[in-house]
């Protein structure tokens, strides 16, 4: 892994971030109406003012120069501010990226402590009563919306069961180990929706993976040397067949956002999944741009760190 | 989704297990010989939940079509003194929080719900074979600005996108197309905008080994035109994958729909759809269970089978993939 490579790979994010921050910029300039303009378009301002108003607003500009404005001030961090709250829309977004961040990395964690051994072994035993069986419950698993099995758990979990709470709050009021408790009890919930959903479809992925790897020359060697089945699953094959695993990973990335979007929306964890539902039924027009480029530039930069940790796995692709 | 990365690595190792296929003595391909559809037909069937799940889907679908006229309990009847009740011999599926017969809004949702999938399928399909018989015929820079593009949409965050562009015209078509019309077209127009990628790449990949084969090399021989060979020799040999990819999108244009509708963001209230239905009753889930569980479970029912058929399609058209 050379640092050439991590160069290239960094400059090759860029034409990425600029097309989809062409394509979010297009589409809100393709919309009807100034969705930008709340305050230029407000009936109470004099039609004088108001053309005033567009003029040092740029509004009259041609579009490619309005872009350009646009994407220098997101650059500069000056994202506008919330029409509703008047905060400036990067500290809302700053505010509520950790939750989301802790609630979307600690269910790919469950998710890959579920589908690895699971895939793994159904993988050694191809068509076998657990292979089958475990490839059943994964089309459930992904075949189950998760709005549906939120639901479904709440349902269980904090109305039949009363063991855990079914709304998320930011402002527990104890201290200490009680406050990590508590946290970790309204988390369980969240993180397991996601995290089962996610480990589901990766149970496939694992195993197709292993049993692409199963069959190369170089584990028929290690197995004719006298290795037992153990050793050989373990250290020459799940090794080799985790590398396209991280990959789709990182692939995965734009469907995990969907998901955390719609479970934060059902336990109300003040993410910024629930930061964008809340203002768009709020015709909040900086704050659902701002989150959405948020948004954007994550699933960017997770399939960057795939990349660069890709090379690092298999040095053959550094090569290339 | 989740059928969309096994079926695009093994579309990329197609071409040299297809290779070891060519030389089987013909005499012995004769002798078995059946028509591809019942030889398909046959491989399908070994998939027992494809099966099973063939029998769900259509008794879902007779039941959308034909229920409504079975029974007609309108939708929109509003009945106070019948609110949230549970299943009773009245309301077979129970009440919401206005009395309305659940089973016939039910029926009527699925058929919207249904119609989205199925459209934008068609959307997504007919975009990404565009895409993708461009891209693999073209190659050189065309395939790699389209590829680019491919990947491009591939890294673009679907729902929160799919959230801005609802949000920004749908009053707008809303206007121009009637309430539920104008939000169908948008829907199916979105998601299928967002979900080609897939079948582009499918395509891309099988042309890309069709198009070196030797009965294209002998039609191109024989005079045939570029669009002669894509239409009559390449495409409907690369459509098996298509078909399983196409099924699949299906099941997720019902879950984006039902998602979208869930948020509150997809058809207007007074349409029931199944998503619209579980939106309604997630604030009733301690007294009324009954209102979130059957829509819930019609559309886990109908991903299922969906699902399931499409990897039962998988067996029986991807004849590669079988071990």
């Amino acid at each position: 892994m050379s640092g050439a490579h991590l160069l290239r790979r960094l400059l090759l994010a860029i034409p990425s971030v600029l097309g989809i921050s062409i394509v979010l910029y297009g589409v809100l300039a393709l919309a009807p109406g100034d969705p930008l303009g709340e305050l230029v378009s407000n009936p109470n301002v004099p039609a004088s003012v108001q053309a005033a108003m567009r003029a040092s607003l740029g509004l009259n500009d041609p579009i490619w120069l309005r872009y350009v404005h646009w994407l220098f001030a997101m650059l500069r961090g000056d994202w506008g501010f919330s029409f509703v709250s008047r905060i400036d829309v990067d500290r809302l977004i700053l505010q509520r990226l950790p939750v989301t961040i802790v609630v979307i990395g600690a269910s790919q964690i469950l998710a890959i402590l579920i589908a690895l051994p699971v895939g793994v072994l159904a993988a050694a035993r191809p068509y076998s009563v657990f292979d089958q069986v475990a490839n059943t419950i994964a089309f459930i698993g992904f075949s189950l919306p998760t709005f549906f099995t939120g639901l479904l758990l709440i349902l269980v979990f904090s109305i039949q069961l009363n063991w855990l709470p079914f709304v998320y709050r930011a402002d527990l009021n104890s201290t200490g180990l009680a406050w990590w408790g508590e946290e970790i009890r309204q988390s369980i919930m969240p993180v397991a929706v996601l995290g089962l959903f996610q480990g589901a479809s990766l149970v496939r992925f694992v195993r197709a993976s292993v049993l692409d790897v199963i069959k190369l020359d170089y584990v028929t060697t290690a197995r004719s040397k006298g290795i037992g089945a153990r050793r050989v699953m373990l250290r020459h094959v799940v090794r080799n067949a985790l590398i396209p695993v991280v990959t789709l990973v990182a692939l995965q990335m734009p469907v995990v956002f969907g998901g955390a979007i719609i479970t934060e929306q059902i336990f109300r964890v003040p993410g910024i999944g629930s930061l964008l539902i809340t203002s768009i039924l709020s015709n909040d027009t900086p704050v659902v741009m701002g989150v959405t480029f948020v948004f954007a530039a994550l699933v960017i930069l997770f399939n960057l760190i795939a990349d660069i940790l890709y090379g690092w796995l298999d040095p053959r692709i550094a090569f290339r | 989704m989740a059928g969309l990365i096994p079926a695009s690595l093994s579309a990329e190792e197609g071409p040299a297990l297809a290779g070891v296929d060519a030389p089987a003595p013909l005499a012995v391909s004769r002798a078995r010989s059946v028509p591809p559809a019942l030889e398909a037909w046959r491989r399908f069937r070994k998939h027992r939940l494809a099966v099973v799940s063939v029998v769900v889907l259509l008794l879902l679908i007779g039941a959308i079509l034909v229920g409504p006229a079975l029974w007609a309990v309108p939708i929109d009847d509003i009945d106070f003194g019948a609110k949230l009740q549970g299943p009773t011999a009245a309301h077979p599926f129970g009440t919401d929080d206005l009395g309305q017969d659940l089973l016939a809004r039910l029926l009527y949702g699925g058929r919207i719900s249904l119609a989205v999938g199925v459209a934008a399928m068609l959307v997504a399909v007919f975009a990404g074979l565009l895409v993708g018989a461009v891209s693999g015929m073209a190659s050189g820079p065309v395939d790699a600005a389209l590829m680019w593009l491919t990947d491009l949409f591939l890294s673009l965050p679907q729902l929160p996108l799919l959230l801005l562009v609802i949000y920004l015209f749908r009053d707008a078509l809303s206007r121009a197309l009637g309430l539920e019309g104008g939000v169908f077209v948008l829907i199916v127009l979105v998601i299928g905008g967002l979900r080609w990628m897939p079948v582009a790449r499918l395509v891309r990949a099988q042309f890309f080994s069709l198009r070196e084969k030797e009965f294209v090399e002998a039609a191109r021989g024989l005079g045939a035109s570029r669009l002669r060979l894509v239409v009559h020799h390449i495409l409907p040999n690369a459509l098996g994958p298509v078909i399983v990819a196409g099924t699949i999108e299906v099941a997720n244009a019902i879950i984006a729909e039902s998602t979208l509708s869930f948020l509150g963001l997809g058809f207007p209230p007074d349409t029931p759809t199944w998503g619209r239905i579980l939106f309604d009753a997630k604030d009733y889930l301690d007294i009324a269970p009954h209102w979130a569980l059957f829509p819930g479970a019609a559309i886990f029912l109908a991903v299922l089978s969906i699902n399931f058929i499409g990897d039962g399609l998988r067996d029986a058209l991807d004849a590669r993939r079988v071990v």
